[in-house]
């Protein structure tokens, strides 16, 4: 690797002693359990367990809370886990749904500010400069990736050239043209531009990007490998979700033994995702996130589905905070498909809408080169089938028509006859993801 | 005169046309005429036979998804040019032809078959009759 990279720490606070840090999520917890005391949610929990501020003696009283989960948001669309007088709302940004609409998230000023510092914080330690400059390829809009990690650039003083969506050339021709050091994206997009320059004839290793922080999507160590072969540099990964915060949930330091949860911003939980008692380090679990510091959109408990494991030990770099492993599977059936989150039952819900199919389907997902492919097989009624090739195109392009509009992504649509996809006995196997045997993530549903 | 034809949905993998091609001759059914329409994915089989209700039936039982359509068959000189008369016919008549195919050779009389799917088979079954030119029944099968 040609780019030597040196530990450092962004913020005195990624190093406070455990019983310093403790002690600032206890203090902390108690304001945030204050400050939701009047979200209708909390509060109507809050009356029938007797919570109070005063509850909470130590950051394990976290438990005495109640869970918060994707369909509690989607009750109380939009606003009704708001903790702030509306009019200190600054931004607001969203994330997929199950049933086509989003769910949105809301930051106050002062939550801005602290977003942007988290970013700060995992792009320094993970090489990020001042005199560096950066090559945005997440898209800037409702998804927190592009917004989040531009804050966070800025707050370290490095330049950025906000490529966002485009084509893949594009991106290209700017990279060689304005040679950045830093590539931010999903991880699977640097691997295609790193294809499709060599199609077009360019070396990646030529380019001058020596470092990338990637996140959006679930990613393997092969990856990591192949990125920073094909592009000689540093690959660092970052996580988090629009419910916690976005990206700055946690993020490498440089010695990538797992990533360093913000702690002193979220109390993070491990728990069977069944019993919903907390697993010990070393052991699968789904992840369960506390704000500690949000003042607009404060959730307790949410559960993120994402199964992961901790480890409480001491890093080398001197942060003093829990890491994470990869986010190595899903407590329930959600897809990240080129970074979008897609659930089954959305393209259930597009396959209801047109007529003559039966509900019978199949999602294969598989990664031949180096980004996601999308096929739904669908099985087709007698209803429906036509001897004309017209009528039958028709149908296939009204499938993927509902299908973009309710998932945004399009997927490759196959019709097949009746009967020809497994029924099972039991719960339906809706999705065969064939990225996972080939990226070691298979996961046994916990 | 209109005739019924049998249309077969098809997966596009190996052996796939063979399933409804040895159901009908399991059952002893004679295809008249047949045309495959193949798209990258998929294909739609179709044909016609003497009975069509028995097809059909052994068609379903053996797994099959079948459409039954209208289709009309017309009988043509079988030479060069034969065609063109019935051709203009249509034309005139300002049918759009949604599909044709050809049945098996050897018809009595140096005569060709050819079957039309139209929208409206009805119109063209009249923009026939007042040409003159008529239609194969199913008797004529």
């Amino acid at each position: 690797m040609s780019a030597k990279i040196e530990n450092r720490i962004w913020d005195k606070d990624e190093t406070l002693c455990r019983a310093d840090l403790e002690r600032l999520q206890v203090q902390r917890l108690r304001e945030t359990v204050q400050r939701v005391a009047q979200v209708p949610f909390y509060k109507q929990k809050f009356a029938e367990t007797g919570i109070t501020p005063d509850s909470i003696k130590s950051a394990a009283d976290v438990r005495k809370l109640p869970f918060t989960t994707k369909a509690d948001l989607r009750e109380h669309y939009p606003w009704g886990f708001l903790a702030c007088d509306p009019k200190q709302v600054k931004r607001i940004h969203g994330s997929s749904g199950t049933t086509g609409k989003p769910t949105f998230v809301a930051y106050t000023k002062n939550d801005r500010d602290m977003w942007a510092n988290l970013c700060a914080r995992f792009l320094v330690s993970g090489g990020l400069r001042e005199d560096h400059l950066c090559h945005m390829a997440f898209s800037y809009g409702l998804f927190t990736g592009g917004f989040g990690l531009h804050y966070g650039i800025e707050k370290v003083g490095a330049a950025i050239c906000p490529a966002a969506g485009g084509n893949t050339p594009r991106h290209i021709l700017l990279i060689q043209d304005l040679k950045p050091d830093v590539l931010i994206g999903t991880p699977s997009y640097a691997l295609h531009i790193a294809e499709v320059a060599r199609q077009q004839g360019v070396d990646p290793r030529s380019m001058s990007l020596r470092f990338g922080h990637f996140g959006g999507e679930p990613w393997t160590e092969e990856m990591r490998t192949k990125i920073e072969a094909d592009f000689d540099m540093h690959a660092f990964n970052n996580y988090g979700l629009s419910e916690v915060i976005g990206p700055g949930v946690s993020g490498d330091c440089i010695f990538r033994t797992g990533m360093h949860i913000q702690e002193d911003h979220f109390l993070v939980e491990c728990i069977n995702p069944n019993t919903l008692e907390p697993v010990l380090d070393g052991q699968r679990g789904e992840l369960v996130f506390t704000a500690l510091t949000k003042e607009a959109f404060p959730l307790l408990r949410y559960r993120t589905r994402d199964i992961a494991v901790l480890d409480h030990g001491k890093c080398e770099c001197g942060r003093t905070t829990c890491r994470m492993s990869r986010v190595i599977g899903r407590s329930d059936d959600m897809l990240i498909i080129r970074g979008v989150n897609v659930f089954p039952s959305q393209v259930e819900e597009a396959l209801l809408r047109v007529d003559g199919v039966a509900p019978h389907y199949l999602i294969e997902v598989s990664r031949p080169g180096t980004m996601d492919e999308i096929v739904v097989k669908v099985e087709i009624s007698p209803q429906a089938f036509s001897d004309k090739m017209r009528q039958m195109q028709e149908l296939k392009r009204r499938i993927d028509h509902e299908i973009h509009s309710i998932t945004g992504i399009r997927m490759g649509i196959e019709l097949v006859e009746p009967q020809t996809i497994e029924r099972s006995m039991g719960k339906a196997v809706r999705v065969v993801d064939h990225r996972k045997t080939q990226a070691g993530l298979s996961m046994p549903k916990p | 005169m209109k005739l019924k034809q049998l249309s077969v949905f098809l997966e596009n993998r190996p052996g796939q046309v063979k399933v409804p091609c040895k159901a009908l001759a399991d059952a002893g059914v004679n295809i008249l005429a047949m045309s495959l329409a193949d798209t990258e994915q998929f294909g739609i089989l179709r044909f016609i036979v003497k009975d069509p209700a028995k097809a059909r039936d052994v068609l379903a039982k053996a797994g099959c998804v079948v459409k039954e359509t209208e289709v009309l068959a017309v009988e043509v000189d079988d030479r060069p040019g034969g065609l063109l008369r019935l051709l203009e016919v249509f034309e005139k008549a300002n049918m759009t032809i949604e599909y044709m195919y050809a049945f098996n050779a050897n018809r009595p009389g140096g005569k060709a078959a050819l079957a039309f799917r139209f929208d409206d088979p009805e119109i063209a079954v009249k923009a026939l009759q007042g040409a003159g030119i008529n239609a194969i029944a199913p008797i004529e099968l």
